[in-house]
């Protein structure tokens, strides 16, 4: 269920802002790939191009083309809210509903799609507890709120929320940043097994986090502050640290900037 | 270097180091820098503001040996009487709060209890107003009744319109005119309530009757909205007048509320595909009920106390109708105004009495809202 996206010379814009420029890419199916490129670059706009979240923010505008297999994401008539059924999303920061249960944050994306039984329901929310990794340390508080849970305990409930849909994509934007080392360690490992069945992006500020878990990672830069974001390269995460082909990079990942 | 020599024997100064500093500071800044010159006349015109003029290190010439002393402590005394002044005064108030809160309930509880001690009746379930006689008889039972139904029909009306305005202002509308419309709520909050009363008396009654009859067609056989033809001025028109009054406030709380939901929240729901209502639906709502639940309260408070619009509209009486929809009835605010001017002492010590109870009233529904606001605080620390 897995799937490619192709993406065609794509802008995205805030008002008259244009904030990242003219990008193409492919991103392969199960795989991971990472985002990496100083603040600002526009990694974080660019990933919400991809499920139609940028057009949410006031003045938001995106051209170009992003298609997913064969469907194209900004195609005449396409509903951006199917589309963002298809391509789930984790936050910088945990974001569980506050108001809901452990089991009830799960199935919120279930509900949404209506013509849920209970038992089948129930199910569900388990096995995306199971793929979250979660599932044993929180079966016996299903009921309890999921703002009572850790940091990174949050985070992995936002993940098994997101792929109880079960999405095509699985976008994530720094979903580490807010979390401690061992946390961290949970969702790297999380994302490699999450990337046997889901395509998986991850805009990640952390360079070691994207040698670690990525199969290719893209570098976006930008000429200066004010000027749009734009793609360095794309390649082989290995090729990218050890060996890339653009001076920008190479100063980028051994620290020379950003 | 007068100012200079001023601030090295401040630094050094071997007194109290605290007042030092704080006194060098202030001088240094004023602009005739007399002292040093004439040390005697300066320090004694202006003690509190030249201590630094006369150190235990100043040479010679100073001679009042002792005075350094008594200047110094001198600047102290002063900024400690500002502190008292401003302590005292803000204490006052605080008192002076609880002393006229305390009056008002003594005052209301003596004359109360000395009008309820003459009633011949009783004053909770007797239907009738007549304080005024020898043998008084009254009772508070039509009017409580009256209270509760008028203000409950303006809080079914209001609440629900002005969540959606609410709603309306900070997700649906653009920011154009959300502005306008949010200034016009704003502005109905600002009409004084005769006006509302005269508008409810010479528009809003004569508009009721193809409401009512429509209602009494097709709800009358409920019984509570069957009509028999009367003037419409009735506690539905009372209460719909009121919700009008209470919408701004309730609406302006709520927005507050609901532009205070975490983006992320909302982002949340936008990401696993939820529509504009579904994600209000998920985590604006959940997150705005408690502070929509204490703007609603805010409401009630105005509504059971409303006065004029009511006296102006409602077409009172001393019994209880069965129908909404037939004129009769009162409140605790409309029947004081209206019996206030021919009462005589007992009659007046009666409707404080009956004020007594609406006081008492509107505390406990202050009490809940204050109730549910803690709750929301807690509830919204967890998440921070």
């Amino acid at each position: 269920m897995a799937k490619r996206i192709d993406v065609g010379g794509l802008s995205a814009f805030y008002g008259a802002h244009k904030a990242i420029e003219d990008i193409s890419m492919t991103v392969e199916p199960r795989s991971v790939t990472a985002f990496i490129g100083p603040s600002g670059c526009g990694k974080s706009t660019f990933l919400r191009t991809l499920n139609r979240m940028h057009e949410v923010v006031p003045g938001g505008r995106v051209e170009g083309k992003v298609m997913l297999g064969d469907e194209d994401l900004y195609g005449p008539g396409i509903d951006p809210v199917s589309v963002r059924r298809e391509v789930g999303m984790v936050f910088q920061r945990p974001n569980p509903f506050p108001t809901m249960s452990i089991f009830d944050n799960v199935a919120a994306g279930l509900r949404l799609n209506g013509d849920h039984k209970k038992s089948s329901l129930a199910d569900i929310v388990e096995q995306s507890l199971r793929g979250a990794n979660l599932w044993n340390e929180v079966k016996d508080r299903l009921n309890k709120p999921g703002s009572g849970l850790s940091g990174g305990q949050q985070q992995r409930l936002c993940i098994a929320r997101a792929i109880a849909v079960q999405p095509k994509v699985l976008l994530m934007d720094e979903p580490c940043s807010a979390l401690d080392p061992i946390s961290t360690l949970a969702i790297e490992d999380l994302i490699g097994e999450l990337k046997e069945q889901y395509t998986i992006v991850i805009v990640t500020h952390n360079m070691q986090q994207a040698a670690r878990v990525s199969d290719r990672t893209a570098f976006f830069n930008l000429a200066a502050i004010g000027q749009p974001g734009r793609l360095i390269e794309i390649d082989d995460t290995e090729r990218i640290f050890s060996n890339p082909s653009v001076k920008d990079t190479e100063d980028y990942i051994s620290g020379r900037f950003g | 270097m007068d100012i200079s020599t001023r601030k090295s024997q401040t630094t050094e100064g071997d007194g109290p180091p605290a007042t030092g500093t704080a006194h060098g500071t202030p001088d240094a800044t004023r602009p005739d820098p007399a002292p040093r010159d004439e040390p005697a006349p300066g320090s004694a015109a202006t003690p509190d503001t030249t201590p630094d003029a006369t150190p235990d290190t100043a040479p010679a010439p100073v001679k009042p040996a002792p005075r350094p002393g008594a200047t110094a402590t001198a600047p102290g005394t002063a900024t400690r009487r500002g502190d008292r002044v401003f302590l005292g005064l803000s204490r006052g108030s605080g008192i002076l709060l609880l002393a006229v809160m305390a009056a008002i309930a003594v005052f209301l509880s003596y004359r109360a209890a000395l009008a309820i001690s003459e009633d011949r009746a009783n004053f909770l379930t007797t239907f009738e107003w007549d304080p005024n006689s020898p043998e008084p008889v009254f009772g508070i039972a039509v009017l409580a009744f009256g209270t509760v139904v008028s203000s409950v029909i303006a809080m079914a009306v209001a609440v629900p319109v002005a969540v959606a305005i609410a709603l309306f202002l900070t997700h649906y509308a653009p920011r154009r005119l959300s502005g306008p419309i949010a200034y016009v709520v704003d502005l109905l909050a600002a009409v004084p309530s005769i006006v509302y009363g005269l508008w409810g008396a010479l528009v809003l009654v004569p508009h009721m009757n193809g409401l009512f009859g429509w209602l009494d067609t097709y709800l009358g056989w409920t019984g509570i909205l069957a009509w028999q033809g009367g003037a419409p001025r009735s506690m539905l028109t009372v209460g719909i007048l009121l919700a009008i009054m209470i919408l701004p406030v309730i609406t302006n709380v709520s927005r507050e509320v609901f532009r205070q939901v975490p983006r992320a929240h909302e982002e949340a729901a936008l990401a696993l595909g939820a529509t504009r209502w579904e994600v209000i639906r998920m985590s604006v709502l959940p997150f705005g009920r408690s502070g929509v639940i204490s703007a609603s309260m805010l409401g009630l408070g105005r509504a059971l106390g409303e006065t004029m619009a009511v006296a102006t509209v409602l077409s009172p009486s001393f019994d209880i109708q069965a129908s909404l929809l037939d004129p009769g009835g009162g409140t605790f605010a409309q029947n004081i105004a209206s019996k206030f001017g021919e009462a005589n002492e007992q009659g007046r010590d009666a409707l404080i009495a009956s004020g007594l109870v609406l006081f008492v009233i509107t505390l406990l529904v202050n009490g809940a809202a204050r109730l549910i606001i803690a709750r929301r605080k807690e509830y919204s620390g967890a998440n921070a």
